[in-house]
């Protein structure tokens, strides 16, 4: 137990020292997209509009929130590792080494899911200048907290698998970026057509909005979407092993 | 058991490309044992072979007594790799380098510092230690990566192709690096493309073509198979004709019978090279 901790850090270390090298610059980056959603889509979009009972921008920041922690998490964990397995080549040292798959896997997660909180705390205080959210609900860290888990994961089979930089691209434009707009992050999925929500129940994120908004506004917690949730983060977590299997050949 | 490396009927393939096919071979304690063929041999295949980075299609191999297969953990922990390609982080210095693989390798942090420092200035880099890898040299990278591989004391240390792309100077360093490594009594297994590179440093040398063996022995045995003299005529000006010979002296003996119309002879000792083209018609470094 001891020496999977151990491990786990061994591996999530050197991506610490590089994020601590990084700290400020990351934060600003990861911070400039969210922040245009918020006033293009809160101030700009959505000024005076009420969705659900809650003013517009009560409304979209809990979404901006899952957006901006599915985002970077993915990204942190995924396209580190792919350039680490591709380009630096230096992944191959890693497994090289006496480090099981798990803590392999793990410390690989965990910087995904560690720059996914941050960014999202970081997002949420200039969120409160702009306006409080009114109920937050015990959930509402625990939402996010799950919410960079299974996007991390998700980052680490993608970079496990992919054997181009056009794969991890490709997929970042057919899947992340598609899932980003249409998951109910800015706008409510009662508004849409029944077929098309159906569609889109499929999406993570979907679920992760669903969990983060309601935990945010006081609405009744949805504790289906909060399962579904965790059901995607189990089976993104055993794919991350046949994934790390396969990359051994 | 005198063998720290066992390869029995080793074969590898990938789709329909076989890279490996029934290889055999067994490398001593101590020795240093090097793997010579063309690009695309197959060396590079069983290596990855040998360090559990590739399974093998069928047949087994044993590192220090442990199948690379069945108990991959225990291999990583007696091996040490350096790969024929930078793999570095280039996010860290070389020191962060060096920390990460001992990490990795579960060196105490009481050991950690010291351990660096010591291998740091065994291949001379103390002075680079807080450098980017970008800012080596080809060699002291080469060298940094030889300083991790060392970190957690492998009874074997595998170097692919560690002298490619080095100039002239850095490889000879390189070569004593090496050398007083299997002083120290570490067994080295190393592939190369560099005849020199072969016959300078190694006490065995396999002959590796499309995936299979074709020679293995002491570089002055191989080169006897063929003789140890050889005789090289340009005929025409064009093309060389190489004939080999038991020693100088038949050579000589037969350049004295040759008639005057060829012009440049050379006579000079065999390589491992002559070994190679009389075995497959080509040269090693033909691509």
């Amino acid at each position: 137990m001891l020496e999977t901790l151990r491990d786990i850090y061994a591996v999530v270390w050197v991506d610490l020292k590089y994020l601590s090298r990084n700290l400020a610059k990351t934060l600003a980056l990861t911070l400039i997209a969210p922040v245009l959603y918020l006033l293009a889509f809160g101030y700009g979009l959505g000024r005076g509009a009420n969705i659900e009972g809650f003013s517009y921008i009560e409304f979209v920041i809990p979404g901006i929130l899952a957006l901006t922690a599915m985002t970077t998490a993915f990204n942190t964990s995924g396209l580190k590792l792919h350039v680490d397995r591709l380009f630096y080549k230096c992944f191959d040292e890693t497994l090289m080494s006496p480090v099981s798959a798990f803590s392999i896997i793990m410390g690989k997660t965990l910087i995904g899911v560690l720059r996914g909180l941050l960014s999202s705390a970081a997002l949420l205080l200039a969120c409160l200048v702009f306006s409080p959210l009114p109920a937050v609900s015990l959930m509402f860290p625990l939402s996010l907290v799950l919410t960079c888990f299974v996007f991390s994961f998700l980052g680490v089979i993608v970079a496990l698998l992919a054997k181009t930089h056009q794969d991890m691209t490709l997929f970042m434009s057919l899947v992340i970026l598609p899932m980003s707009f249409l998951s109910g992050t800015f706008f409510s999925l009662s508004q849409i057509p029944e077929a098309l929500s159906i569609v889109l129940s499929l999406s993570p994120l979907t679920h992760a909005c669903l969990c983060l908004r309601a935990s945010a506004l006081g609405q009744a917690f949805p504790w289906f979407s909060f399962l579904i949730l965790t059901v995607f983060g189990v089976v993104f977590f055993i794919l991350c092993f046949a994934a790390l299997k396969r990359s051994r050949k | 058991m005198d063998e720290i490396i066992a390869i029995r009927n080793l074969t590898k393939t990938y789709k329909d490309v076989r890279a490996v096919q029934e290889l055999n071979l067994n490398v001593n304690h101590g020795e240093i044992f090097g793997f010579l063929g063309p690009n695309g041999a197959g060396k590079t295949t069983t290596i990855r072979v040998l360090t559990t980075l590739a399974k093998p299609s069928s047949g087994s191999v044993w590192v220090s007594g442990f199948d690379v297969a069945k108990e991959p953990d225990k291999v990583k922990k007696v091996i040490g790799v350096v790969q024929q390609h930078l793999t570095l982080d280039l996010d860290l210095n070389v020191r962060e380098n060096m920390e990460l693989h001992a990490r990795l390798h579960h060196i105490s942090s009481s050991d950690r510092k010291q351990r660096i420092a010591e291998l740091l200035e065994y291949v001379g880099l103390t002075k680079q230690s807080e450098k980017m890898v970008e800012e080596l040299s080809g060699g002291m990278k080469k060298a940094a990566m030889i300083a991790r591989a060392l970190i957690h004391k492998p009874k074997v240390l595998f170097l692919d192709e560690p002298t490619v792309g080095l100039d002239v100077q850095t490889r000879r360093r390189i070569w004593d690096l090496i050398r007083s490594l299997s002083g120290n009594g570490t067994t080295i297994f190393l592939t190369t493309h560099y005849i020199e590179e072969a016959e300078a440093l190694c006490q065995r040398v396999g002959i590796v073509n499309e995936g299979r063996l074709i020679a293995l022995g002491q570089p002055s045995e191989l080169r006897k198979t063929v003789g140890m003299a050889t005789v090289e005529i340009l005929v025409d000006g064009k093309f060389t004709r190489y004939e080999h010979f038991p020693d100088r002296e038949a050579a000589t003996h037969y350049v004295q019978s040759l008639s005057s119309d060829a012009k440049t002879i050379i006579i000079r000792d065999s390589s491992l090279e002559d070994v190679f083209v009389e075995l497959t018609g080509k040269k090693v470094d033909e691509d």
